[in-house]
């Protein structure tokens, strides 16, 4: 306890440089701990996205394009299979349920999609969470959209009010089916995932939608094609909260064509069985993933980067740890006589060894304590920015263990430099006797 | 003050045994003392012996010895040969901690130059040995109350009671101030044996003197023997017994020795 007091007291005599290396060292565990934190919880929401479904079935194209489009919203498809082959395939005896996904119009940035009450019923994210209304109703109706939780809160939209949709997939677009406004019929519950930023419609609603535009001979055709255009977007929605009176000419039609479809199976176990009878589809060229799998493929394409960013922190934190060793390596020349003083009233070469220790243990401790409060006050400042902007939601967690895996391994490092000037001036102490001269 | 005619100790509170020789505080008998293995001795001594309350001044030039025989007194390194003896403790015969656990006890050590650690305030100079002895700790307790107590007393004895003074920080002291609350630490809870590295070399003679009557007075009336180094031999006049270095070890190579234990 005297060393440690010694400790504390010397630290708080040089307070201006020791506060600059907390800081540093904590800068760096700020870095590192927040780089883990982004990517497990990207991970982990990807994971949770998915975690309710067996195979997803596109048209033929690589795996991890398919599991973007198709469940993350992210990119579009290049093409699409016929509903026939999904309604084949729907009925497979091994298929328990199938979710009819049908991507490619946009509103305002967020995407549409067109599927089914089978979506609501099916699909599962953070393990077995089902979606949840949070206002109004599901689609029953053509012209019925259910918005996602981000949708309806950025864009501020309540029950009843009416949307218009935009082809393509940009934020902006000159197409727009300004004459076939959808009626927000529900709101869905946050759910952490891209289902938050997509807006739901039937399968027949986009049909209807398509079927002037079609008519006026300006798309051919009247699935997911991303004809993104530029220019302004007039105001998309008008507020009109008792829309039911002004619904218009509904129709019922049956796609032709779909984007892709999700599949839960009977038993998880048919999963390879199920994906090879797919893949060899003799109707049309098909491709099935098993999400767990194509994610895993995605891990492997970005794990570059993230092992990438992850060295950068490590490394950042090594320069911080390295100023701290300069600054006490430094110090201790200076500090010779100081030694030999606390030698003289009886300190043994191992307290004056742990004197230098423990200030490296207080820095760093401090450091490291410093870095988790700049990291919670971080997060707390960019939640709102991460959520909109990349749809995370990192949640306001206790240390995991990993990071506190990390932040003993920032420590243990702390203490295993601080062992370096230690040593030293455990060897000055005895060479130095009660005699410096410098 | 001092006793130059017999040249050995003063009778300060120790009791001589029939033969007239007080309790020894230093005893040192073939002494032989190397840095490495098979270098050349840098100290070599026949005998040496410090009675209790003497004031002993040890003279000698550069390379005569004089700072590792001091650190020899000390505890910090051991002979390799000869038997060592202070304050009663076989230190050739010690283990290194024990020998910190000695020092810490019995022994109070003024450095020549920068004694004070920048970072705690007088009075935790002052007491910084108690934070390593719980002799020290008790011995100043029992005198004062507290260490804190001992340490504000021992300071206003030097001179440098005044609580404006104390509120300084030991940086901010001259060099005379500084030695005089080095001195103080060196007192605190009562060593059997005050070690004075040149003290006063950075002083001007007439607060040399000062100094000096100062850290005898407190040296007499804690009880604790002096053992004090210089090479400015003016100061020999002060002391009880002057030993010239350069002749009592043998290892000192330059014929420039005077007599052992010669009278000041």
């Amino acid at each position: 306890m005297t060393v440690f007091g010694l400790a504390i007291k010397s630290l708080r005599n040089r307070r201006f440089g020791a506060a600059l290396t907390v800081l540093s060292i904590a800068l760096g565990v700020m870095l590192l701990l927040g780089v883990e934190r982004i990517r497990s919880e990207v991970r982990a929401s990807f994971a949770s996205t998915i975690s309710g479904t067996d195979l997803i079935v596109g048209a033929r194209s690589g795996p991890v394009q398919l599991l973007l489009y198709s469940v993350f919203r992210l990119g579009d498809p290049t093409q699409s299979i016929a509903f026939a082959t999904y309604e084949a395939l729907a009925r497979h005896p091994r298929v328990a349920w199938t979710i009819p996904l049908s991507l490619g119009d946009s509103h305002r940035g967020y995407r549409l999609l067109g599927t089914t009450h089978a979506y609501f019923e099916h699909f599962r994210y953070a393990r077995e969470r089902g979606l949840e209304l949070e206002a109004g109703r599901l689609f029953d109706d053509a012209f019925d959209a259910v918005l996602g939780a981000e949708v309806a809160a950025k864009l501020g939209y309540r029950v009843g009010d009416r949307i218009i949709i935009a082809h393509g997939a940009g934020e902006v677009s000159l197409v727009e089916h300004a004459d076939k406004p959808f009626r927000v019929a529900g709101i869905l519950r946050r759910t952490g995932t891209p289902v938050d930023r997509t807006v739901h419609v039937q399968l027949s609603g986009i049909e209807a939608m398509h079927e002037d535009f079609q008519g006026s001979g300006r798309a051919k055709e009247q699935d997911s094609l991303p004809a993104r255009t530029r220019g302004k977007a007039p105001e998309a929605h008008a507020a009109a909260p008792t829309a039911q009176a002004a619904a218009p000419e509904r129709h019922a039609t049956e796609p032709e064509k779909i984007s892709a479809f999700l599949v839960g199976l009977k038993a998880r176990s048919a999963a390879p069985a199920m994906l090879r009878a797919i893949n060899e589809y003799p109707d049309e060229p098909l491709s099935a993933i098993m999400p767990a799998v194509a994610l895993q493929e995605l891990w492997q394409l970005v794990g570059v980067a993230e092992t990438a960013l992850r060295v950068v922190s490590v490394f950042v934190l090594a320069v911080c740890l390295a100023g701290m060793l300069t600054a006490l390596l430094s110090s201790i020349e200076e500090r010779r006589r100081e030694m030999a003083v606390l030698r003289s009233v009886g300190a043994r070469p191992g307290q004056v060894f742990g004197l230098i220790v423990g200030e490296a243990a207080c820095i760093t401790l401090a450091g490291a304590a410093l870095g988790l409060v700049l990291l919670y006050v971080l997060q707390i400042a960019a939640q709102n920015l991460l959520a909109a902007h990349l749809g995370l939601f990192v949640p306001l967690a206790w240390p995991g263990w990993q990071e506190l895996a990390a932040l003993a391994a920032v420590c243990a490092a702390g203490i295993l430099i601080g062992v370096v000037p230690g040593v030293r001036v455990y060897r000055y102490s005895l060479a130095d006797g009660m005699t410096i001269r410098i | 003050m001092t006793d130059p005619a017999s040249g050995q100790a003063r009778a300060t509170g120790a009791t001589p045994d029939p033969e007239g020789r007080r309790e020894p505080i230093v005893e040192l008998e073939r002494l032989r003392f190397c840095w490495h293995a098979g270098a050349a001795p840098v100290l070599e001594i026949e005998t040496l012996r410090v009675e209790r309350g003497e004031r002993v001044f040890i003279e000698g030039p550069s390379g005569s010895g004089k700072s590792t025989l001091l650190s020899l007194l000390a505890g910090v390194i051991v002979p390799q040969q000869g038997t060592l003896q202070v304050s009663g403790a076989r230190l050739d015969a010690m283990s290194g901690s024990a020998r910190d656990r000695h020092r810490a006890d019995h022994i109070g050590y003024i450095f020549q130059l920068f004694n004070l650690i920048p970072y705690l305030s007088m009075i935790e100079n002052v007491t910084l040995p108690c934070r390593f002895s719980a002799r020290r700790e008790a011995h100043a307790r029992a005198r004062s109350g507290t260490a804190q107590a001992e340490a504000l007393r021992l300071l206003a004895h030097l001179g440098m009671g005044d609580s404006g003074l104390r509120a300084r920080p030991v940086t901010g002291l001259s060099v005379g101030q500084q030695q005089r609350v080095a001195a103080a630490r060196a007192l605190i809870g009562g060593p059997s044996l005050v070690i004075a590295d040149e003290p006063t070399s950075s002083l001007d003679a007439a607060h040399r003197e000062a100094f000096l009557q100062l850290l005898f007075r407190e040296c007499t009336q804690a009880g604790s023997t002096l053992v004090f180094v210089s090479h400015d031999c003016s100061l020999a006049t002060l002391f009880g017994r002057t030993l010239h270095l350069s002749a009592i070890n043998r290892a000192w190579r330059c014929d420039a020795g005077a007599g052992i234990g010669s009278a000041s």
